[in-house]
């Protein structure tokens, strides 16, 4: 008996060395953390429970019959995260560069199928060289197992995923695939075909980090969602943020405690707005004092910084927020902006998290780059992710709502079940200059009339009464009693029930 | 005594005038710009007027508009505050065409002191000490010995057409006067083309002392003691205390009388003060001399207000209305130490820049002027005067016209109520701090027995003052609060420059301090965790928070472990007490061998959460702490130390946009923060500032043009 048992323990101890010291060492001298000590920062003490330990490739071609490293570059299992459960797969670099082998594959499925039967989500910790070359097509077979399971756990679990190596060809979707992606500077990144490719294919040159680092795919392409200075930053924000998240779309948003007063009032709010209506401010305060602490979340904050998405608490409870930040191109919506709108409200929609949504939009942005990138297309998706949306849906304008804007941005027409205006709100078909102009347009050389039905239009409708007689606000708030209102409308939706009809599944505008 | 009084400033010393109008009973009217339209003092005052647009040249500074709003108010005087019209003439004798009283001295005084020259002469003249010089030009080297050996050593020789260092010589000795005098004319010459020299005695350690005065119209002057002021940043006052370190009662007898006798000179009356700068390298106190004299209420009045219990906008009140001073000199005492520190939007770690724009937290460490307002009773209504109050306990007793009862401000308030805590302010959180107005946030003031007692106050209230939104010099005012140099006493008007001459970078912390930040950071590192554990939807029973944390803060680990009834750092003790909640800015605690007591190190932590721990903010700097279960600590080793890339040699357009305004030209050297360039887009401007000390090397673009998105506008070196 002893006997067997210190066979057990040979072979974990041999699990625990991955590729050996040396290539522990290599991976450190990078400021890499190995797939195991990953796991250590990421889930809570003691709590990582390990499967599928012993696993071996099956290749027996170009000499790999002899190469056999216990576990096969992938570490795989489940633990905790302040005591709630996640399922994890953590990529080994130290073992064939973390490449990607059938049976590697196999183990990263089982975690994943496991995850959607229980209902729990999956974090991914990518560090991977690629496709294992030596298997050849039984790898690429492996990826798109992956794949097809990524698909089926979309909106079923949270699915994160973390760069923190190379991630190239066909393993990029994979994570793509997944909620959201986190990425480390300077020792992570992805690409579809690498900078020597590049080169050979079109002539140009590139270096990694401009092809695929964090900071080019969390400022320009938005494929990840936030980059962090390294392992333990990148890990230890992961820790909070599935504090966020709920276990599946089974489960309700979590709750922890908080001493932060549901009423707490913000007197200051009813000063924010500033005089000159071309003045910008900053909606992050807005959105800090009204949720639980000042603690906001924020996802692809580098990325189309007119739009705000990101993850609070309000009584304790996950909320998420979507904001036009006046700040950046004056809050507008462009393609951008909208497309990463249109994705966070559909995964808060999937996973039954409440939508706040903060509106200060000038409107949809002009312009050749827009109409031709197609703007239709895109600021349709924002519109539709947030018309299909059944999740409680509470809407604050602050200042402006203008034009097809006002529409998308959770209006009432879209199920918006409270809309609130605070009392500088203004709804209109645009600003009062503009509209002046078209309709005056026989006066357009008169600037004494023009001035004058200007201020008419300002009087007439900018400001939130005319839209709140129609009853498209429910009602105008002081600005310092937002968190009160947002705090008991949560409460008051709790028991919200919406469905929209049946169907396969929809079509969004993709 | 006035019904109604009109207050033609703004900000906290409008707010400062209405406390004390409303505790006497008197109404008020507050004028205001546009850019003042939500401030505290226009909400405070019972009536508002508004005077047009923000620059102060077209609102505060009209008098015909200050008056047009007595008019319109019926307000029978005019308290001027300080700056604005408060020493102008023209002002003074417009409201006595008008029968207005001016809450100030006559409009004689005002003139009279108004002009350099004519002061000095008029100070010589009244027996007050001047500094000694020649007068007028010096034309040869044996004249120069002559008039060098008169003075006394050291001398300055100074090309009468000099500045900024150039053409000024110091002699310490005739053989420095014999070799140097004929070269600072010819600098004087060459430089200025102006060879004519004077001499002056050049005073060592010179120390900025002022006396305050106060008179009535009856020919009763009085001096209200001294406050020293030498902590100053480019002529710009920062610190203020009375008494003042130096001063003995002797020497404040002489400076008292002398200054009393200027007074008396120019018939002066009301509150005033007579500014001398001292050497502070003559023990016997006598090297003072006159510099100027301001015919108006000063900034740094509080901490005279705090020693001598006298409410000084009540008493110039009072002499506005013809009433008869209560007190005599020998009334006048001094009862502890008072502090007064200058809380300014300019920011320490950038150069001092300005630093405008709006308060997103503003959180005094006591209530400010606004809210301590609130809580005096209003004065009766007109109609309402003499009626029977409902609560006469609480409300002011109905009193006679120019009733002596009458009082303004207790000299507990003025010295900060119960906690020796004033803050005089005029702002409220959501305010603005605009860049139209002086870039005063708030004065704090503390008094105490003695003088280490009111600065240690003033350390421990600097921790409180959470403001947010827009940089400050609390930190900086901190770090010269707890100068070994300040608490010495030995104070030059060159402190700061002498001090900090590399800039400001956060007070330096105790090893004692940092040991008792990373025992906090233990803490609240488990507190936060034990918190985070409390998350619904777990999978089993309760779980522990890590009471084993490696805090690191500047490159050294601290080993903290929290046990059942005790904290350590590095297997030492640590005596903490404190209370905290997860999620709270602010936390207080007290360290050392009796924490809990009341006796023990009492410190006020501002906290704001980082990825990896806390930024902690007390005593003067900000500290970053990394906080990291021991269990992982050892794995962060790994991390390899990033060193941020230079962007910051190219302007970028962030936006497509118009570029409306360029702020500097090709060769200008900028500071940080300073506006570069304003980008106009969605019709929104936004101002692009430097984010380093560089010098503008190239101009890429031009006013008016349209810009892409990452367009460089200008490149720096």
């Amino acid at each position: 008996m002893s006997a067997n048992i210190a066979e057990m323990e040979r072979r974990r101890d041999a699990a625990q060395l991955g590729g050996g010291q040396k290539r522990i060492d290599a991976q450190h001298a990078k400021g890499k953390l190995t797939a195991r000590e990953r796991l250590d920062v990421l889930l809570d003490e003691g709590s990582f429970e390990e499967l599928d330990t012993y696993v071996e490739h099956d290749c027996v071609d170009f000499g790999m019959e002899d190469q056999k490293v216990t576990g096969d570059g992938v570490v795989t299992g489940s633990g905790t995260i302040n005591g709630r459960l996640v399922f994890v797969f953590s990529q080994d670099f130290t073992v064939f560069g973390g490449s990607l082998s059938k049976r590697h594959a196999e183990k990263i499925c089982k975690v994943m199928d496991m995850a959607l039967k229980v209902g729990a989500p999956v974090i991914g910790l990518n560090d991977s060289g690629g496709a294992r070359i030596q298997e050849g097509v039984a790898s690429l077979g492996g990826y798109a197992e992956v794949f097809q399971r990524n698909v089926l756990a979309s909106g079923v679990v949270p699915q994160i995923s973390l760069i923190m190596g190379p991630c190239a060809g066909g393993a990029v979707y994979s994570p793509a695939m997944t909620d959201f992606i986190f990425m480390v500077k300077d020792s992570s990144y992805m690409f579809v075909t690498g900078p020597e490719v590049v080169k050979t294919v079109t002539n140009e040159e590139v270096t990694q980090e401009e092809l695929g680092g964090a900071v080019t795919h969390t400022t320009k392409t938005s494929v990840a969602d936030i980059a962090f200075e390294n392992d333990i930053e990148a890990l230890l924000a992961t820790r909070n943020f599935f504090d966020y998240l709920p276990l599946s779309n089974r489960e309700a948003v979590p709750e922890r405690p908080t001493s932060d007063p549901w009423d707490r009032e913000e007197a200051s709010l009813d000063t924010l707005i500033p005089d000159n209506a071309n003045q910008p401010y900053d909606m992050h305060e807005v959105i800090r004092k009204v949720l639980d602490e000042g603690d906001f979340f924020e996802i692809q904050p580098a990325h189309a910084g007119n739009i705000l998405c990101g993850f609070g608490r309000v009584e304790g409870r996950t909320v998420g927020v979507v904001a036009n930040q006046p700040m950046v191109l004056a809050g507008v919506l462009d393609i951008n902006s909208s497309k990463k709108a249109a994705r966070f409200v559909r995964f808060c929609d999937a996973f039954e998290i409440p939508i706040l949504t903060f509106v200060d939009v000038p409107g949809f942005l002009p312009g050749t780059a827009q109409e031709l990138g197609g703007i239709i297309k895109h600021g349709a998706k924002l519109l539709f992710a947030y018309a299909e949306a059944t999740v409680p849906k509470i809407t604050v304008i602050t200042r402006k709502a203008y034009g097809g804007a006002y529409d998308v941005m959770a209006s009432k027409h879209l199920r918006g079940d409270l809309n609130y205006a605070w009392p500088t709100a203004e709804i209109a078909v645009m600003g009062a200059k503009g509209a002046v102009e078209i309709i005056f347009r026989q006066d357009r050389n008169d600037p004494g009339k023009i001035a004058e039905k200007t201020k008419e239009y300002e009087d007439r409708f900018a400001n939130p009464f005319v839209a709140a007689q129609r009853g498209y606000i429910d009602e105008v708030i002081y600005p310092h009693s937002t968190r009160r209102r947002i705090a008991l409308g949560l409460r008051k939706l709790r028991g919200k029930v919406l469905e929209n009809p049946w169907k396969k599944h929809d079509n969004i505008p993709l | 005594m006035f019904k109604k009084i009109l207050i033609a400033n703004r900000g906290e010393i409008a707010c400062r005038v209405i406390k004390t109008a409303r505790r006497m009973g008197i109404a008020t009217v507050a004028v205001y710009s546009d850019a003042d339209a939500r401030a505290p003092f226009v909400t405070m005052a019972d009536e508002a007027v508004h005077i047009g647009p923000s620059p102060a040249a077209e609102s505060y500074l009209v008098a015909d508009k200050i008056i047009a709003a007595c008019k319109q108010t019926g307000a029978e005087a005019v308290h001027p505050g300080y700056g604005f019209l408060s020493e102008r003439t023209s002002f003074a004798e417009a409201l006595a065409a008008e029968g207005i009283a001016f809450i100030g001295p006559p409009v004689g005084a005002i003139a009279a002191m108004g002009d350099k020259i004519e002061s000095k002469k008029l100070a010589m003249e009244a027996g007050v000490n001047t500094v000694p010089g020649s007068d007028g030009e010096v034309e040869t080297t044996a004249d120069a010995l002559m008039w060098a050996n008169r003075i006394g050593y050291p001398v300055m020789m100074k090309a009468s057409a000099g500045g900024g260092g150039k053409g000024m010589r110091l002699a310490y000795s005739d053989k420095d006067v014999e070799e140097g005098f004929e070269a600072t004319q010819r600098e004087g010459l060459n430089s200025f083309g102006d060879k004519r020299v004077f001499l002056e005695k050049f005073i060592l350690n010179p120390r900025h002392i002022e006396i305050q005065i106060l008179g009535d119209q009856h020919g009763n002057i009085l001096y209200l003691n001294e406050r020293e002021c030498s902590i100053q940043r480019r002529h710009q006052k920062v610190v203020e205390e009375a008494p003042s370190p130096f001063v003995t009662p002797k020497m404040r007898q002489a400076m008292g009388e002398q200054c009393v006798a200027l007074a008396r000179a120019v018939g002066y009356y009301s509150a005033g003060t007579v500014e001398l700068i001292v050497s502070g390298a003559d023990p016997s106190g006598e090297s003072f001399y006159f510099l100027e004299m301001n015919t108006r209420l000063q900034v740094e009045h509080p901490v005279t207000e705090a020693i001598t219990g006298i409410d000084l906008v009540e008493q110039m009140i009072r002499v506005a209305a013809g009433e008869k001073l209560a007190m005599t000199q020998d009334d006048i005492g001094i009862d502890g130490w008072a502090i007064e520190n200058r809380v300014y939007a300019e920011d320490p770690y950038r150069g001092f820049l300005p630093s405008t724009g709006r308060l997103v937290r503003y959180l005094p460490p006591v209530p400010g002027s606004f809210e301590t307002a609130q809580a005096l009773p209003s004065p009766p209504q007109d109609e309402r005067r003499g009626a029977i109050s409902a609560h006469p306990e609480e409300n002011p007793k109905p009193q006679a016209e120019g009733s002596s009862r009458r009082t303004g401000l207790s000299v507990a308030e003025l010295r900060g109520g119960p906690g020796h805590i004033r803050v005089d302010d005029g702002v409220a959180e959501g305010g603005e701090v605009s860049m139209f107005y002086d870039p005063m946030i708030a004065k704090l003031i503390t008094w105490g027995a003695t003088r280490d007692v009111a600065a240690d106050l003033q350390v421990q209230a600097l921790d409180a003052f959470r403001i947010e939104g827009l940089g400050h010099n609390v930190d900086f005012l901190s770090a010269i609060m707890q100068h070994r140099r300040f608490r010495s006493g030995e104070l030059t008007t060159g402190f700061i420059a002498e001090e900090y001459p590399e800039g400001f970078h956060g007070a330096p912390a105790s090893g004692e301090l940092l040991r008792a930040l990373a025992a906090v950071g233990g803490v609240i590192a488990t507190a936060d965790a034990d918190r985070a554990r409390r998350i619904d939807q777990q999978l089993a029973g309760e779980m522990y928070a890590p009471g084993d944390w490696t805090v690191r803060i500047g490159s050294t680990d601290y080993a903290v472990a929290l046990e059942e009834d005790a904290i350590t750092v590095d297997g030492e003790p640590v005596e903490l007490d404190m209370e905290y909640t997860p999620g709270e800015p602010m936390v207080d605690v007290e360290v050392g061998p009796s924490a809990g007591s009341g006796q023990a190190q009492a410190l006020t932590l501002q906290l704001q959460p980082t990825r990896t721990g806390y930024a902690i903010t007390t005593r003067g700097a900000t500290h970053q702490l990394r906080i990291l279960p021991t269990r992982i600590a050892h794995l962060a080793d790994h991390m390899i130390e990033k060193i941020p890339p230079d962007l910051s040699k190219m302007l970028i357009c962030p936006m497509p946009g118009l570029l409306v305004k360029l702020h500097v030209a090709e060769g200008e050297e900028v500071q940080p923060g300073q506006p570069l360039a304003t980008v106009e887009a969605m019709k929104m401007e936004n101002i692009l500032r430097a984010e380093k000390q560089a010098v503008v090397a190239k101009i890429n673009a031009a006013e008016g043009e349209s810009l892409a998105v990452d367009a460089v506008i200008l490149e720096l070196e």
